[in-house]
């Protein structure tokens, strides 16, 4: 399998990850250690090989896969009404964006016109769903740091109570809480209903008043400071090469950010910032990460406030699986989902079914970087690393 | 470097147009490009080392039955904002690898190995990144049924 010496400099570490084990006394003996797939800092089903030196990494072999359900087959089988409900589940803590990428794609080709209103209910959904997920991500992040952090658990579940306030307007909204269906080619299925608003109003800043508690706890905790800064750093140059894409890039110094540069969905309309750190540490893609909270949550309200009427959707209600006929081509389009560009390339033959989709999974590319960072950490780093990258297992492995 | 820029130094290059990505979207910051399949690794070098598109995007390929599979290839320039779907029809022959010039391009060649089929040569770590290692078949061929039997997982 190792095949030393081909590719110099291609994949640190994996040569040495495949390395026989050298027993000995000296401080510098080699030994493997397997974490995962059943690791509860796994955020999912990861697993990874190390090869440690006491205690500090120097090889990584990641090995994803368990969650495969070949999504791309699947995007070939059922139709352009089918698969939407379907594509939640590749990113299942952010169920909004890849929906939302699938009919984008659809959408294109077919150059189906999307009401305004639905669009700006794109973008609501979108922000609330950005929020949803940054809770989830800074929850378990914490609570893998551990006791460190106030006894582990404290972070953890203030972020898991604030999250279901936003998963209770979702609920209200479409019926379900993770996996939604919200997204159609042309639209959107569900309107807001009565006393939505107002709600999601009270939800947001409340969200917004707790994030500062958050900041608080974490940002005057020395150890907190100590476990990230400087911990994982990811340069310029490797987070382009490896193609990391979201909160990552953008704490590693580039300002990139697709609902400023590639705007979709009405996003030129609203005011926000794109927050960007340059020290590319588990730090940054923290503050990062707590900049978008805030950003998100002035979108939200900006949508709330210019909400135009009329329908919700250019074509009519769902009455038979193959309604929907996408002309002959083909398109790339792409999402700033929480994690990053979420992309589908969608080839279409004409039919009411794709005949190539592709799905350019944020958390998949963002994790091919855990490789080339990890060696020269110890093993407790690499679970704050992990944590930094927030994968989602469902979109890694699709 | 701009658009313009680019699609004139790749018509000089390469001898081949740039176009929108799309017949449906004749953007000029989305450029669709189709090389040969010898020409495939000295396009990615000149699209990172002279076009400036130093982001990697995606790689994948796509399964066109009797005519052989298509590689295709997205990268990036994310200062101009011009991105870049390069594409090579290989039949049914093995892939020059990128993994010497986008380290990105690693896992995604391994993905498609997995998926397709498709064999990259010079890739330094060739094996399936997604489905067992002992599983048979490549599941984006057009010719898998979607219901093919694969003991003892299912």
């Amino acid at each position: 399998m190792s095949s030393e010496g081909a590719m110099p400099g291609a994949r640190p570490g994996l040569a040495e990850a495949h390395k026989v084990i050298e027993l000995g006394y000296g401080g510098n003996e080699r030994f493997v250690m397997n974490m995962g797939p059943q690791h509860p800092s796994a955020h999912g089903v990861f697993r990874m090989i190390l090869t440690l030196e006491g205690e500090i990494i120097v090889g990584v072999d990641p090995i994803i896969g368990y969650l495969h359900r070949c999504h791309e087959k699947l995007g070939e089988a059922l139709t352009y009404v089918q698969y939407p409900t379907i594509a939640s589940k590749t990113d299942y803590v952010a169920a909004m964006t890849s929906e939302l990428t699938y009919v984008l794609a659809a959408e294109r080709i077919g150059q189906v016109e999307v009401p305004r209103r639905a669009q700006y209910l794109r973008v609501l959904v979108a922000e609330l769903q950005r929020v949803a997920s940054h809770l989830l991500w800074l929850g378990t992040w914490c609570l893998d740091m551990g006791g460190a952090l106030g006894g582990g658990a404290t972070v953890f579940l203030y972020c898991f109570r604030e999250r279901e306030m936003v998963l209770d307007l979702f609920e209200a909204l479409t019926g379900a809480r993770l996996l939604y269906g919200f997204h159609q080619v042309g639209g959107t299925r569900y309107d807001l209903p009565e006393g939505w608003t107002g709600a999601c109003r009270e939800t947001v800043d409340h969200i917004d008043r707790r994030i500062d508690e958050y900041e608080a706890l974490l940002e005057e905790n020395a150890i907190f400071k100590v476990r990230t800064q400087g911990v994982g750093v990811i340069s310029r140059e490797l987070a382009m090469d490896v193609g990391v894409a979201g909160p990552l890039l953008r704490g590693s110094g580039i300002a990139f950010d697709l609902r400023r540069h590639d705007p979709y969905s009405s996003y030129e309309e609203f005011d926000f910032r794109v927050p960007v750190e340059a020290a590319g540490d588990c730090y940054a893609r923290y503050r990062v990460r707590m900049q978008e909270f805030r950003e998100s949550i002035r979108i939200v309200h900006q949508v709330l406030e210019r909400l135009p009427a009329g329908p919700i959707s250019s074509r009519p209600g769902v009455k038979s699986v193959g309604q929907v006929k996408i002309p002959k081509g083909e398109t790339y389009s792409r999402v700033e989902g929480p994690r990053g560009e979420v992309g589908c390339y969608l080839v279409s033959d004409g039919g009411t079914k794709p005949y190539r989709m592709k799905w350019r999974g944020a958390s998949f590319s963002n994790l091919a970087v855990i490789g080339h960072i990890l060696p020269g950490h110890k093993v407790a780093d690499a679970v704050a690393i992990l944590g930094s990258v927030d994968p989602v297992f469902g979109e890694v492995d699709r | 470097m701009n658009a313009e820029q680019a699609i004139r130094l790749i018509q000089e290059r390469f001898g081949v147009p740039a176009t929108g990505e799309s017949p449906n979207r004749l953007e000029p910051l989305h450029l669709l490009v189709s090389v040969p399949k010898e020409r495939w690794v000295e396009f990615a070098r000149f699209a990172r080392e002279e076009l400036g598109c130093r982001y990697f995007s995606h790689l994948t390929a796509v399964d066109w039955k009797a005519e052989g599979f298509e590689l295709v290839c997205r990268v990036e320039n994310l200062e101009a904002g011009i991105g870049l779907t390069v594409k090579a029809r290989i039949g049914q022959d093995p892939a020059p690898s990128l993994t010497g010039i986008y380290r990105g391009a690693d896992w995604m060649e391994r993905e498609c190995y997995d998926l397709f089929g498709i064999r990259f040569e010079g890739h330094p770590d060739l094996r399936r990144i997604l489905l067992p290692q002992d599983w048979e078949g490549h599941p984006l061929r057009k010719d898998y049924a979607v219901d093919t039997p694969h003991p003892p997982y299912r």
